[in-house]
């Protein structure tokens, strides 16, 4: 039930902070934090009491064993279909929901100055999001998975469409609204079909109707057909990743988003993709999968480098970085198609790790906007002179992403690369230049953003007495070392991250080494 | 006949009833909210009576004198008519509170339709399909053309009138070819030669051809579809939709018995032209849809890409697909219902024109923020967004699609799904679109003409997050149509 739960208070959180707008502007800032405060304290207190070292992923793969989750649900829904609502919770689930709920308390806590016009409103829109995302975590139905995947988009839109910015130049907030809503959806349907048609095949070959993760797993399916549904599901996860070529909504969306719905989106939105990659993309079709490796890995690799490529080239800061989402997210996919247990591992590290940097360089971006009422990177130069605590805190996240060790990132990319060294040497060696270009464009950005002589500043801006720029406030500063803590914490400590993910990953890896062995393809395939 | 067959029948004979007592209460005393209240107690009445007979009855099909049968689905057809009907008439009663002219008489339109939907919901003989399908279609002609002076209203009158004569006239000659085949007017016999159409019948083929265009007029599928823009801009907006759910709603339960009822699988050739159709359908309506800028003719090609994806069913033999077609009319009706209803409810009181050109709802979530958001919500549905019943239908559809393994059907689903979120998502987002400092929060006053209007929606906007989050007891219902 304390699953259920994990869902619901964020609904009735944003309804209560909705209403609370008729009473005071204040209000529903307050009820949002502590809705998510309590949420985030609750998957902490889970994280800490259960027990993680249990997984039903994928646990047909192995012979004999009963599906068992850290923590389960399960009700009846709609039998006439066969969904019910059914949720699980093991290590891998885990440590993305208490991601989300983080992510959740600081894009609250970013938009307390930020957001003026209906703040309940938009403090309905994101709880709604977060909670549709913790469900997409939760889920084992998949018709359930479908409906929080596509229903967390519509808050999603009015975060963008409502309280985004025009930028000079861009082609406006509601396009970039549309865009994103037309690209998840349309692929989400493909991803739909997919699911319907396991869902016939299940029922053709054991006569039960059900959308169970469990029944689902355990589905026949030819070769051909396998290939098929394989590419339903790749296709929602890679626009939502995004891989390229589908990544055209994201540096759009990023571009026109209100902070909040920048972190929101880099923070957790994008995550959802690799979690239904690990969760059922590779456990429903490992054969298909394991063919299509190759294929998804140089995707990969076309992602790193073009992402930081095009990175470097941008003047917007926020495309900048969304730009960089797609580089580090490359690396994701070809960790996860790698499919050993370091790989897979340090999919999870860099998961959260990007989730933190993404979300704390969209932050610092939103900072950086509040005060300079600009987004040009040519118009900020010597910044370091104007602020005292921005600049380092902005070159600490660019470090970061560049992945410095010491650093969070640096062990999700390096453990991604050491464990896809023997699946795919030729694209590990090229993934790993993404570091060096990485390397290249923060630095970039921090020498143009931050040094050199300061420049004239933008029309409306004043200093202070002191010939400085209002500088970070109590609440933004909290926000950035608890952040850069959490990071260091990841870099240095990742091993409580680790054992939580373990048994998730390793069932993961069972199956794609299970699928990638000859012998065993053709005894399956002997009985199918 | 038998007192069994009376009974089962009572729906058909208290609609009748109620509409010689509107006429009567028109002549003898003409007010307003009386004859709209005769009109409603007597549909009110006879929606009791099929909802009776639906629970305590042991739901047997009674044939009536071989031209109708009461059976399950002919209920769980009228209960969705009657419900609709009355839903349309407390629009009409928010909507033509400011009208001039005479008012009274759209109750007695409204009534006759639904009679003619009734009797199609029942019908199991041509006789039945004619005067159901006249009887339903004619009383609109008068509905769109309702406010006479108005020179738009004549011009979108005589084209329903002219193009609904012309599809009847297609309808009942490819009955006749049919018949001359077959020697039967029996609607199951039909459903039979359709069924076992072939290249050497050249009478039933044609037949069949010319069947399909009437009726896919009445439907509204590409390609006859040039009127309904057109229909749909000129006539009030309750009339609006008016057509767009009833009128629709009795002819496809017909269509249903033709193409679907049939104990064999349908005829190849057939199965074809309805695929064309609804492939047609979906994508020319969310194309042509994108242009508009009137929310009225945007609504007219959304709806014949919704009854697109319907069509889908008709594809799909077997009692699964019947229950996906129960799902999905039920979930399109009290969508439609909602969006046309806040129309309503935002045009009213009847001024020059109805509020419907885009620019009109530009920021009227600052003006009217309860009739936006339920407006928002329903338009979601409309494209489909999970939490509400649009998304169940669209989903009972496709479902259909994928387990008959029609990928044509179900791609076009997917691009024309696409192609629709971007019209949709461009009127929400002008309903919230900023408006000048200082008129924000300024809520229009609510008058008590437009609050029963206003109760409906929110009826509405409560059944239709029902559906969308419990759909269960619709699915259990749905099980109805597949019981004929």
């Amino acid at each position: 039930m304390i699953l259920v739960w994990l869902i619901l208070i964020p609904f009735i959180g944003g309804l209560l902070s909705w209403q609370a707008e008729r009473y005071s502007r204040g209000l529903p800032r307050w009820i949002a934090l502590l809705t998510m405060v309590s949420v985030l304290g609750t998957s902490i207190w889970l994280w800490a009491t259960g027990d993680y070292s249990i997984t039903g992923t994928g646990f047909a793969a192995a012979a004999g064993q009963t599906p068992s989750w850290t923590i389960e649900f399960q009700a009846q829904w709609i039998p006439s279909i066969g969904a019910s609502f059914h949720l699980g919770l093991d290590g891998l689930s885990l440590l993305l929901v208490v991601l989300t709920n983080l992510i959740g308390v600081l894009a609250i806590a970013c938009s307390w100055k930020e957001i003026e016009r209906n703040v309940g409103f938009f403090h309905l829109n994101l709880l709604w999001n977060l909670g549709g995302v913790v469900g997409i975590f939760l889920a084992l139905d998949m018709f359930l998975f479908f409906f929080f995947w596509e229903m967390m988009l519509v808050p999603m839109f009015f975060l963008i469409a409502l309280w985004g910015h025009n930028i000079p130049g861009g082609k406006g907030r509601v396009y970039a609204a549309i865009k994103f809503f037309i690209y998840t959806q349309a692929s989400g349907f493909l991803m739909l079909v997919s699911i319907l048609a396991m869902v016939f095949l299940h029922q053709q070959a054991t006569g039960k109707l059900s959308f169970d993760y469990h029944d689902l797993l355990n589905t026949p399916m030819g070769a051909q057909v396998e290939w098929w549904l394989m590419l339903g599901f790749f296709g929602a996860f890679a626009v939502k990743m995004p891989v390229v070529p589908f990544h055209t909504w994201l540096p759009d969306a990023h571009g026109q988003a209100p902070t909040a719905g920048s972190v929101d989106l880099a923070g957790i939105l994008l995550k959802t993709a690799a979690y239904g990659l690990l969760r059922f993309g590779i456990p429903f079709f490992p054969h298909a999968s394991a063919a299509f490796a190759p294929v998804a890995m140089w995707l990969g690799v076309v992602g790193i480098i073009y992402g930081a490529v095009v990175a470097f080239s941008q003047t917007d800061i926020k495309r900048f970085v969304a730009y960089t989402s797609i580089s580090h997210m490359g690396f994701i996919v070809i960790g996860i198609y790698a499919g050993t247990e370091q790989a897979l591992q340090g999919v999870v590290v860099q998961m959260i790790a990007h989730g933190l940097s993404a979300g704390a360089l969209f932050i610092l971006c939103g900072e950086i906007y509040e005060r300079l009422h600009t987004r040009d990177i040519s118009k900020m130069g010597g910044l370091w002179s104007r602020f005292p605590n921005l600049p380092p805190i902005l070159l600490f996240f660019s470090a970061a992403s560049l992945g410095l060790p010491g650093l969070g990132n640096f062990v999700g990319e390096f453990l991604i690369l050491v464990g896809s060294f023997d699946a795919a040497p030729v694209v590990t060696i090229i993934a790993a230049s993404g570091l060096i270009l990485a390397a290249v464009y923060s630095l970039y950005l921090v020498q143009r953003a931050l040094h050199g002589a300061p420049q004239p500043l933008p029309e409306g801006v004043q200093l202070n007495k002191q010939g400085l720029l209002k500088d970070l406030s109590k609440r933004e500063l909290v926000m950035m070392l608890s952040l850069m803590a959490l990071l260091m914490g990841l870099g240095l400590y990742p091993q409580i991250v680790m054992d939580t993910a373990k048994a998730p990953v390793q069932a993961v890896q069972t199956i794609y080494k299970a699928a990638t062995t000859p012998s065993v393809v053709a005894v399956t395939g002997a009985n199918p | 006949m038998t007192s069994v067959q009376l009974w089962a029948l009572l729906p058909l004979l208290i609609a009748t009833a109620s509409i010689v007592a509107t006429m009567l209460a028109i002549a003898v005393y003409r007010h307003h909210r009386f004859c709209a209240s005769v009109t409603v107690g007597g549909m009110n009445l006879a929606l009791i009576a099929v909802v009776y007979d639906l629970i305590t009855g042991d739901n047997l099909a009674v044939p009536i004198t071989g031209l109708m049968t009461v059976d399950a689905a002919a209920r769980f057809g009228m209960v969705l008519i009657l419900v609709t009907t009355l839903g349309v008439l407390t629009l009409c009663h928010a909507y033509f509170e400011g009208y001039k002219r005479n008012r009274e008489e759209i109750y007695l339109l409204i009534g006759l339709g639904t009679l003619g939907a009734l009797t199609l919901a029942c019908a199991t003989h041509t006789a039945t399909l004619l005067v159901g399908i006249e009887l339903l279609s004619l009383p609109m002609v008068a509905g769109v053309a309702y406010s006479m002076d108005e020179r738009r209203a004549i011009e979108g009158g005589i084209k329903y009138l002219i193009l609904s004569a012309a599809a009847s006239a297609a309808l009942f000659f490819g009955v006749a070819l049919i018949y001359a085949h077959i020697g039967s007017l029996d609607l199951s016999a039909m459903s039979q030669a359709l069924s076992a159409a072939s290249l050497d019948q050249p009478l039933v083929l044609a037949g069949a051809a010319m069947m399909i265009a009437g009726l896919g007029f009445k439907l509204s599928l590409v390609p006859f579809h040039q009127w309904t823009p057109d229909v749909y801009e000129s006539a009030p907006t309750p009339i609006t939709a008016y057509l767009a759910t009833v009128s629709k709603l009795g002819v496809f339960v017909v269509v249903l018995r033709l193409f679907h009822y049939g104990s064999s699988p349908i005829s190849p050739l057939i199965l074809t032209a309805l695929v064309g159709l609804a492939v047609a359908s979906m994508l020319v309506g969310s194309l042509l849809a994108l242009r508009q800028n009137n929310l009225k003719r945007l609504l007219a090609y959304s709806s014949i890409a919704h009854f697109g994806y319907l069509t889908i069913v008709l594809a799909v033999p077997g009692d699964e697909s019947l229950r996906a077609a129960g799902v999905y009319l039920a979930t399109y009706l009290v969508t439609s219902l909602g969006v046309f209803g806040v129309m309503a409810l935002v045009s009213s009181p009847m001024g020059e024109r109805d509020a419907e050109h885009i620019d009109d709802y530009r920021g009227l979530f600052w003006r009217r923020p309860y009739l936006t958001s339920i407006l928002t919500a329903m338009l979601l549905s409309l494209a489909g967004i999970p939490l509400t019943a649009g998304f169940i239908g669209k989903f009972a559809v496709i479902s259909a699609g994928v387990g008959a393994a029609q990928w044509l059907l179900v791609g076009s689903l997917i691009v024309s799904s696409a192609i629709s979120i971007y019209y949709y998502l461009r009127i929400v987002s002008a309903l919230f679109s900023a408006v000048a400092a200082g008129s924000e929060r300024v809520s229009e006053p609510m008058g008590w003409a437009q609050s029963f209007g206003g109760l409906m929606l929110v009826v509405a906007m409560i059944v239709m997050l029902w559906l969308g989050v419990y759909p269960q007891p619709l699915y259990l219902l749905s099980g109805q149509l597949a019981q004929h």
